[in-house]
């Protein structure tokens, strides 16, 4: 397959499914080219494409639910976009990508585009290629792109950063889970979701996360904060995207969505600057004696002022 | 950019109706372990399906595990679905309860190369490697 | 009984268990003696029998079970040497099994293809490439009918390897027995049946869990009323140690799937004590000889306790444990298949000791492809050789009493007991199959079994030490690729000279009891009279039922 930028840019406009995948295997592995293809995508397709975040504790059904989301914006014609991101182990820097599993159903459907991705080391957060990522797949027709991942780590506070909105989704029986869950988390969500709402302990869990929302500004149009859902089932589905989707609009509607799009756009560049940075920081670190005693702060610092002198 | 940071990214997959997947489940084990990033696609996968996820996942190589004697079809069948969307020049490697009179055959066809039950896994690993390697060489571009 | 001292208790068992046993047929031999005459024990016990021998062990064919099922075990009579088979065509399958019973076999087990027990016909797409390739292919009636052509199905005991399926097989099955004029109440047999182990351990599974929990409390509850000794499952362990489990998490997620099928059971009004009895097991035989005595030991003690604890059942023959053991597959390797039949050996004495009720040995050539007839006669021959010439079955539960075997039995049976309440916290088998805790258990022991092969701590002959130069190839047993042609061609002539409209009509009623409540056998049964196909009648289950997604 040739592979230059024009190419890739040419078989993104024309949906072909390699094209879209080469290019995401470029912005993934940093190749310098890579730059060409992003400059080369539709803005307008990446302004209006409608970007969720799934995440939640593991065993909660986040995948049997995105797999369901997917059907849900099928029926629509739309055509739909899904990043699934699992943690790299941390050992080996490989990783058991899983989640395609459940959403083999669409494996075949040509309007569905799905990628696994790992985090490759940012501390089970979000790779710093799923923004570059998600512009791809917009840039390649997706009116809707779903980013599903395993809440460990960081990876819950990055979706909601780079999503337009962003669906915790628990499941009764995780009552340990969602006390130990980070506080932040259930006050920056949009969306709860109690799934597998057919198990005992469904009502009761739901009226905790409304109880735990309380006071949190309300949702515009009346639309409840908390949602229940049986994914197995495809209930409840249905209605967890209406309303993503009317939020959605009331926030581009009020200038929220705008506003966000661009604080996630400064913070994914300060993103890349830092992986850009980091192997020749720990370059110089690796030239430097190892004097122990130091404080690493001021290491840090005097790094920091060289890097920035006059030298780049 | 870092160099380190490109991964091979392989698929694992069961085509047809073959429900054992201890063997298939112990090699993306094993590939995660050994640096590798695997999709794995799970049981009862049409050579279409695996296909399809092959290319929408970039990957640099295919495994396919088959014990229930289906290979000499299913094998085959996956190398035929890659070529029908372009991706012919994805290596697959396959195995699996395979006699071996079987294997040059399924070679033949397309196959990289066929493992038999009792291969180290080392072997494994680093047939998959060599794959990759020369899979990712033959479409640099970036 | 209160009055009644520890030591008496031995002589109470005499009088009752083993006398009634007795009376019902007695032991194989009048005398089981060692070469000079001595006479072999029927069972030996402890000089002073106490309470705790009495609470733990018992006496065989008494709660707890411990030592044995029945009050004479083997000396009664010898397990069945099933041998599982089934290959390509019905009629090729008839011939293997004439064989099997001409060589010594005392029971049938019947292996079916993928797209069968799927509920795929063999012209479907999804078949191809795949009938007849790991048993034999079975779209109609008709073809049961010639895989049990000349084989009089009052007389030989029948276990067919189906679970999703299973319905259907059974309504086959019954129609063959009233073509033969074998009464319903006559019909004796096993289905496996076991859906819950097919998520986690097989695949073999078609609709959900739920529908496919209805499909076996209808099948319970016609055999009930119908055919009162055919045994309705076959709560199975081997496929989930095959899988990869440990000896412990076998014993554990089996006896948890039998509560999760007995608690249905119950929850649809069935009496625990009227179908509990047909409830039949199937365990896997590894190489760690001790261990899986230990294990057998564990699991029967363990399930005569929960049945009575939860379910409350009251008839002896409700807390039996009666199983089927297979000698492990995994185990087998494609090096120096010779030494397959040692493993396979040590596996069935594991079995035979551990007190098993009927057993098939594997082949030699089992890791390559299906077994030849030649190493299918050896594998029986090792299963005459222990009941014959060991002198093991001469006597019940010998290793009764060693300090390691009791030890471990009791280790065995706490930790088991341990993983099935963790389960029961979490909600019970399906909510742990939904979520993924149970694959994870058996992938973390699979995976860790692997790598210690892998890194050498675990020494497989033959694999990773004592490798050697292949002898000259073996003759494998090949399925015939024109199979499939030849069994589509045959479906395709059954549905020309079935009554289509008939058809039609029995479909649709299955269709509407299916989405009803009422009871699936009899639509099924009609379904299958008139040649209705697998692939049919399991089409309009998917389309009530869905199908199941991992």
């Amino acid at each position: 397959m040739v592979t230059a930028p024009a190419n890739l840019i040419e078989g993104i406009r024309r949906r072909d499914p390699r094209a879209i995948a080469r290019a995401i295997s470029w912005v993934e592995s940093g190749a310098p080219l890579s730059g060409q293809v992003m400059a080369g995508l539709e803005q307008d397709l990446i302004d209006q494409a409608r970007v969720y975040g799934i995440t939640g504790p593991p065993g909660a059904g986040k995948s049997t639910l995105t797999g369901r989301l997917i059907g849900h914006y099928r029926r629509q014609e739309a055509r739909v976009g899904v990043i699934a991101i699992d943690p790299s182990s941390p050992l080996s820097g490989g990783a058991l990508l899983g989640d395609r599993i459940r959403m083999m159903d669409h494996a075949l459907d040509p309007d569905v585009i799905m990628r696994s991705m790992a985090s490759r080391g940012r501390l089970g957060g979000l790779c710093a290629a799923a923004g570059a990522t998600v512009r791809i797949l917009a840039g390649a027709g997706c009116s809707v792109i779903i980013i599903e991942t395993v809440g460990v780590g960081q990876s819950e506070m990055d979706v909601i950063r780079l999503a337009d909105l962003t669906a915790l989704v628990v499941a009764p029986g995780q009552g340990d889970d969602i006390q130990a869950m980070k506080a932040g988390l259930l006050e920056v969500a949009d969306l709860l979701v109690v799934n597998k709402g057919d198990c005992p302990g469904a009502e009761a869990l739901a009226l905790d996360l409304e109880t735990a929302a309380r006071d949190r500004p309300a949702l515009p149009a009346g639309l409840s904060r908390v949602c229940m859902t049986t994914a197995s089932e495809n209930l409840g589905v249905a209605e967890l995207a209406k309303t993503l989707d009317r939020l959605d609009s009331k926030r581009r509607q009020s200038g929220e969505h705008q506003a966000k799009r661009a604080l996630a756009q400064r913070l994914e560049v300060v993103d890349w600057a830092l992986e850009m940075l980091r192997p020749r920081l720990e370059k110089m670190i690796g030239a430097t004696e190892a004097v122990t005693r130091d404080d690493p702060r001021q290491l840090a610092s005097a790094l920091i002022a060289s890097l920035t002198g006059p030298e780049r | 950019m870092n160099v380190e940071a490109s991964r091979y990214r392989v698929l694992i997959g069961k085509p047809g109706l073959d429900g054992h997947d201890r063997g298939a489940k112990f090699i993306a084990r094993a590939l995660r372990d050994a640096g590798f990033e695997v999709i794995y696609t799970g049981i009862r996968r049409t050579p279409e399906e695996i296909a399809a996820a092959a290319v929408q996942e970039d990957v640099a190589a295919i495994g396919l595990s088959s014990l229930s004697g289906g290979h000499s079809r299913l094998f085959p069948a996956v190398l035929e679905a890659l070529q029908a969307i372009g991706a012919g020049d994805i290596p697959v490697l396959g195995g699996g309860i395979i006699p071996e009179e079987e294997i040059a055959a399924l070679q033949a066809a397309g196959i990289r190369q066929i493992f038999t039950p009792g291969t180290p896994i080392e072997t494994i690993l680093a047939a998959f490697r060599e794959a990759c390697a020369e899979h990712l060489r033959q479409n640099q571009g970036a | 009984m209160k009055e009644m001292s520890d030591q008496d208790r031995y002589d109470h068992w005499r009088e009752n268990e083993l006398r009634k046993s007795l009376e019902r047929f007695p032991e194989r031999k009048k005398k089981f003696s060692y070469h000079g005459g001595m006479e072999v024990p029927r069972v030996a016990v402890p000089e002073k029998i106490d309470p705790t021998y009495l609470e733990q062990l018992g006496f065989p064919g008494q709660y707890p079970f411990t030592r044995g099922v029945q009050p004479t075990m083997h000396r009664g009579r010898l397990w069945t040497m099933r041998q599982y088979a089934g290959f390509s065509t019905a009629s090729e399958t008839n011939r293997r099994f004439r064989f099997l019973l001409d060589q010594g076999t005392t029971g049938l087990s019947v292996a079916f293809d993928l797209p069968t027990q799927i509920g795929y016909d063999s012209d479907a797409a999804q078949s191809s490439g795949e009938v007849g390739k790991v048993g034999v292919a079975i779209d109609t009636l008709a073809d049961l009918e010639t895989l049990f052509a000349e084989i009089p199905l009052d007389k030989v005991s029948i276990s067919m390897t189906i679970n999703s399926p299973a319905a259907v097989l059974l309504a086959m099955y019954v129609a063959v027995g009233e073509k033969q004029g074998v009464a319903r109440e006559k019909l004796s047999g096993t289905i496996q049946n076991d859906i819950l182990k097919e998520y986690v351990a097989r695949g073999t599974y078609i609709f959900p869990p739920r529908p496919s929990l209805r499909l076996i409390t209808d099948i319970f509850r016609w055999c009930s009323a119908n055919t009162p000794t055919f045994n309705t499952i076959s709560i199975s362990g081997y496929h989930i140690r095959e899988a990869g489990a440990t000896a412990i998490q076998e014993v554990a997620l089996t006896l948890a799937n039998g509560c999760t099928y007995v608690q249905a059971a119950t929850d649809a009004g069935l009496d625990v004590d009227l179908f509990a009895p047909r409830l039949a097991f199937f365990f896997n035989a590894s190489s760690n000889l001790l261990e899986e005595v230990a294990k057998f030991r564990a699991a029967r003690r363990l399930w005569a306790r929960l049945m009575k604890e939860r379910f409350g059942a009251r008839k002896p023959a409700s807390l039996m444990l009666r199983f089927h053991t297979q000698t492990a597959g995994h185990t087998l390797t494609a090096q120096q298949i010779d030494n397959n039949i040692v493993r396979v050996t040590i596996q069935a004495l594991a079995a035979v000791l551990g007190g098993t009720q009927s057993l098939h040995t594997n082949s030699r050539d089992e890791a390559l492809s299906l077994p030849t007839e030649d190493s299918v006669r050896t594998a029986l021959r090792t299963q005459q050789i222990i009941a014959h010439e060991s002198g093991v079955a001469d006597t019940i539960d010998p290793l009764a009493g060693s300090y390691y075997l009791e030890q471990l039995t009791d280790r065995i049976e706490n930790e088991a007991r341990e993983l099935i309440r963790k389960i029961d916290e979490k909600g019970g088998v399906i909510p742990c199959i939904e979520d993924g805790f149970i694959k994870r258990q058996i992938e973390s022991a699979a995976y860790d079994y692997q790598q210690e092969i892998e890194s050498g701590e675990r020494i497989i002959v033959g694999i990773n030490r004592f490798q050697g130069e292949e002898r000259e190839k073996l003759k494998l047993l090949k399925i015939d690729p024109a199979v499939e042609e030849e069994q589509v061609a045959r479906l395709a002539r059954v549905k020309t000279e079935r009554d289509s409209a008939r058809v039609a009509n029995t479909l649709a009623e299955v269709h509407r009891v299916a989405a009803g409540d009422g009871n699936l056998m009899e639509p099924i049964l009609s379904a299958v009279k008139a040649y209705a196909s697998l692939g049919e009648i399991c089409g309009v289950l998917r389309e009530v039922f869905g199908e199941y997604r991992d």
